[in-house]
């Protein structure tokens, strides 16, 4: 069989470090990590539903987890993760109609996305320590 | 009779039967958003439910978990964020992942994770509900 030719130096087509980073690049590019990041903490999801199925000891292992400085880290962050995720699917859900490409309107959407999902998160974290008899 | 037009070296029978080297169509594409249709009610649902089960202990926590409606929403929840999660993680692996073995490897272990996440969560409120 004949060996086949080295391909010749195509030019590549340029791809994202030539482009300046602009807010609704980087609301894409968070859309996918907080979405692979709440890929994996469904795991948290399943512990905590068995735990509560396994009964007193294996529930207060996870709470033991939960109330750790490093599981509300966790927490804190897969909470953010969910919302920012959420709100940034409804965005998509409207682009999908076509609706919302206007240079202005695209800028308003990833900027209520990004505020919106952090004051949600932080009323919903005040709402869940103050649940929980305040700070511990 | 009309001649079948030969515009295309495509095959009228090849047009009837679909989609060609593709095999599948929009299925996913659909899917993606079905779900993410029915993920936006069931997890402002799910977090409510949540936040109500904070700094009650395990009792209180499998009484409300096990009832029926708090139950079926977080079936139906966890049904809605797996198929969903599946499909985005297949869509991420097949951006970045270009070696076919490690490509189809990854892409069964997502259903695999994908699956057992959606059973041993299922399981633990089936367990909650009926007890056993």
């Amino acid at each position: 069989m004949a060996e086949t030719k080295a391909p010749a130096a195509r030019p590549l087509s340029p791809h994202l470090q030539i482009y300046r980073p602009m807010l609704t690049m980087t609301m894409s590019i968070a859309h996918r990590i907080t979405g692979a990041g709440l890929y994996f903490g469904t795991v948290l999801l399943a512990w905590w539903l068995l735990a509560a199925a396994s009964g007193p000891n294996g529930y207060a292992k996870f709470e033991w987890f939960a109330g750790s400085l490093i599981g509300r880290l966790i927490l804190f962050g897969y909470t953010w993760a969910l919302i920012h995720h959420m709100l940034g699917g409804i965005r998509h859900l409207i682009w999908d109609t076509g609706r919302g490409f206007g240079p202005s309107e695209r800028e308003w959407l990833v900027a209520a996305n990004l505020i919106g999902s952090i004051a949600i998160t932080v009323l919903l974290w005040t709402v869940g320590l103050l649940a929980m008899g305040g700070p511990r | 009779m009309n001649q079948p037009s030969l515009k295309h070296i495509r095959t009228p029978l090849a047009r009837v039967r679909g989609l060609g080297a593709a095999h599948s169509g929009t299925g996913h594409f659909w899917r993606q958003r079905l779900t993410a249709v029915a993920n936006i009610p069931l997890t402002i649902a799910a977090v409510i439910i949540i936040v109500m089960l904070l700094g009650r202990n395990q009792a209180a926590a499998a009484q409300i978990l096990g009832s029926p409606l708090v139950a079926i929403i977080m079936l139906l929840f966890i049904a809605s964020i797996t198929a969903h999660m599946r499909i985005g993680m297949q869509v991420i692996i097949e951006d970045y992942v270009h070696d076919e073995i490690a490509k189809l490897v990854l892409i069964m272990a997502n259903t695999f994770f994908t699956i057992a996440v959606a059973l041993a969560s299922a399981y633990g409120i089936f367990k909650l509900s009926f007890g056993v």
